[in-house]
């Protein structure tokens, strides 16, 4: 038996689980449409492959992961390429970001796909499988899993199965019916990173998955840890903290403390794709809040969320809105054309019964319950004052940076103060500033170099002619100094426009013989473009040249004016 | 009374000289505080301040010879940083000075541009990448939006386009409530 350790601090929201945790999960029918947004993960935006009218198989790499810290898109059905451009997606700004839309054909027709012997190839490679695979941490963050199995050396790997958040039951649902699964994409992250000990934290709100992955674990050395339900238990440095009693330091990553840490449902796609060859094109999302039955279900990524809504039997009257996530993290959306993303674990429907809105801000009355309840340790009130106050030099001081924006001290805060934002707000500010700072001081760099560069280039130019004018003066000098002036002096300028003539004759000959490389074998088309283009360039030329004509006449109206 | 006399005397020659040794040792070269004032400016190069640059604007408002409120691109919140660093009053943009605009960066129409590299030459940040009667483009992460190669192109090729919102720039507002009117 485990010795479990406790978090500072921590909320017990209502939870919510029972309503969508007792039905067992559902495939969803293909959708009429699928938008895929091509920044799914953290790090940077993957490189379209395709383009409009593309025919595409499910599966198919449709964008590829663009450097390190990156992961691939694929096509979650077969279909075509509708477009690759601008739509709404889900983010907190609503703004618009570059997608791909696929109209699936109903045959959903695989790509060439098979499975793969991890064992027999290197590490890398299965990393680059992973990052190909689009393989990110399913627990909402979305981090590049490739990146984050990287790390060595690590002694204990966690894998998260908490789920702290209410109304979310998607790794529950996971966990129940898929244990075997789970613990197979398991052995393929021990074989990653050989940590000493396996442990999956699972709260004690899940029996159910907690006996099945008992059962699931039985002689492979994973042990399955329960521990208590307290928001924010699923938050990865809160969860290793609980199992292994470590805090993680200041700015850092669990890996500082030899921990690696990953979702339960990231483990089953990484069982997808090496036991199966079947990338990252679907996930397991509760739907659930204000609907008829709600209920988990097997969605390909990209599908509306309001043909979700209506498989779940439709929304009841007076819905108002959904909520991507859960409601303590969560993003509050109002357009139900939103796709489904990697991140997305859960779609909760608004009404103003079940979320009753926010009654307005009060003055903070300095009660440090939400020092009570952070989980990170920190000072909530005071980094609310000094991001209300826009001293984010001080915010930094008080390691804002560290908030894992759970949202506990809002939840527990008597004025109902929204202190969430106003962190990240902070955040966001300070962000900005840093990365103006560092624009600036490149662009002092590169302007300091183009001074220097200047000066060097003024330099050498003087010591050239200093020495250019040296040597005449030597010439001259020698043939003042030589005995026979008449002849001498005589013949140095003659050799030298001897020589300048040979030059000129060589350049003609180069030129005359010379062909530009790229003129040759052109189409019609190329011709009549060039032919174009010299037209436009003539007629610039000729503007060009006019000034001198054009000026006065566009003067003398007001001149005349003046008159 | 002589000895302590000569006590005093050889501590105050032993301190002085060491003074004098350090003053020399641990010489500061040039003026910290145009570095200081530099660090704040926004490096845009683009001279709407009336000097030629960033750091002569830095000098001259260290040698007491310029206002903090010459220097558009840095925005009121770039005045408020050299009040705080000089600890003089704010001063807000003067009528008639150039003010503020939002970010923009140059733009060139690549089927006007004659390749006459004078573009290139007005560039103080080395940002337009081109040879002579070759085609010139803007290498955009780079320019600071100083429009000093706007006024040499001698065929108008060159635009300043504003910097569209995106959602990577994107970032969170400061929180506001409406106050509901109480009935």
């Amino acid at each position: 038996m485990r010795t479990l350790f406790r978090f500072h601090g921590g909320v017990h929201p209502p939870e919510h689980k029972l309503e969508s945790s007792g039905l067992p999960s559902a495939r969803a029918p293909l959708p009429g449409l699928l938008v895929l947004p091509l920044q799914q993960h953290i790090g940077a935006k993957p490189k379209t492959l395709v383009q409009a009218g593309d025919r595409v198989l499910k599966g198919q790499l449709l964008a590829r992961a663009e450097g390190n810290l990156s992961a691939g898109i694929h096509a979650p059905t077969s279909g075509t390429v509708l477009s690759v451009g601008t739509r709404a997606v889900p983010h907190p700004s609503g703004m618009e970001d570059l997608c791909i839309t696929i109209a699936p054909d109903g045959e959903d027709q695989w790509a060439q796909h098979a499975p793969f012997d991890y064992l027999a190839m290197p590490k890398e490679e299965l990393l680059t499988r992973l990052r190909d695979g689009g393989i990110v941490g399913l627990g909402g963050a979305t981090f590049p899993t490739h990146v984050k199995f990287a790390a060595a050396p690590v002694h204990t790997l966690v894998l998260n199965g908490a789920e702290c958040e209410p109304w979310i039951t998607t790794d529950d649902r996971l966990m129940r019916e898929r244990a075997a699964e789970i613990v197979q994409g398991i052995e393929i992250l021990r074989h990653l990173v050989n940590p000493a000990e396996t442990v999956i934290g699972i709260e004690d709100n899940k029996p159910e998955a907690i006996a099945a992955m008992r059962e699931a674990c039985a002689n492979t050395g994973i042990e399955v840890a329960v521990v208590p339900t307290l928001y924010p238990t699923g938050g990865e440095k809160q969860l290793v903290k609980i199992l292994t009693g470590k805090e993680v330091p200041s700015g850092g990553r669990p890996f500082n403390i030899g921990v690696t840490c990953g979702n339960v449902a990231t483990a089953y796609a990484v069982h997808r794709l090496v036991h199966h060859g079947e990338p990252m094109i679907s996930r397991m999302v509760t739907v659930t809040g204000a609907v008829k039955t709600p209920q988990n279900f097997e969605v390909l990524l990209g599908t509306p969320i309001s043909e979700l809504v209506q498989l779940a039997g439709g929304a009841l009257p007076g819905a108002d809105g959904y909520i991507l996530g859960g409601p303590m993290m969560g993003l509050h959306v109002g357009d139900d054309r939103l796709p489904i993303v990697k991140g997305t674990n859960c779609v909760i429907v608004k009404s103003p019964q079940l979320f009753p809105p926010q009654p307005p801000a009060l003055p903070c009355i300095r009660c440090t319950r939400c020092a009570q309840a952070c989980p990170a340790d920190l000072q909530p009130q005071e980094l609310y004052w000094f991001a209300k106050a826009r001293d984010f030099g001080r915010a930094q001081e008080y390691n804002l940076f560290d908030c894992i924006e759970c949202g506990a001290c809002a939840y527990v805060c008597p004025s109902h103060i929204p202190l969430v934002q106003y962190y990240r707000y902070a955040k966001g500010e300070i962000w900005a500033r840093e990365k103006e700072k560092n624009a600036a001081d490149a662009a002092r760099v590169r302007h300091e170099f183009r001074l220097e560069r200047m000066e060097r280039d003024k330099r050498e130019k003087a010591e050239k002619l200093a020495q250019k004018e040296k040597a005449a003066l030597a010439q001259s000098a020698q043939a003042a100094a030589d005995p026979a002036p008449g002849g001498g002096a005589a013949q140095a300028p003659a050799a030298t426009s001897e020589i300048i003539a040979a030059a000129a004759e060589r350049a003609r000959q180069h030129a005359a013989h010379a062909q530009p490389k790229n003129t040759g074998n052109l189409t019609p088309e190329q011709q009549a473009e060039i032919a174009d283009i010299e037209a436009r360039r003539a007629h610039i030329r000729e503007i060009a040249h006019k000034p001198t004509e054009s000026r006065p006449t566009e003067s003398r109206p007001t001149e005349s004016r003046k008159e | 009374m002589l000895a302590a006399l000569y006590v005093m005397a050889g501590i105050a020659i032993a301190l002085g000289a060491m003074l004098g040794f350090f003053a020399i040792k641990f010489r500061v070269e040039g003026n910290p505080l145009v570095d200081k004032i530099d660090a704040v400016l926004p490096q845009t190069q683009c001279g709407q301040c009336g000097y030629p640059g960033c750091k002569p604007y830095a000098t001259a408002i260290a040698n007491g010879e310029a206002d903090i409120n010459r220097c558009p691109p840095g925005g009121e919140d770039g005045i408020r940083k050299l009040a705080e660093l000089l600890g003089v009053e704010f001063k807000p943009f003067g009528e008639g000075t150039a003010q503020p605009k939002p970010k923009a960066v140059a733009f060139i129409d690549e089927n006007i541009c004659i390749g006459c590299t004078l573009c290139t030459q007005a560039c103080p940040v080395d940002a337009i990448s081109g040879a002579a009667k070759q085609m010139h483009t803007i290498i955009e992460p780079l320019c600071t939006g100083c429009e000093l190669c706007v006024a040499p192109c001698p065929v108008d090729c060159i635009s300043m386009e504003p910097l569209p919102q995106t959602i990577q720039g994107w970032k969170w507002q400061y929180p506001v409530f409406t106050l509901k009117q109480a009935a």
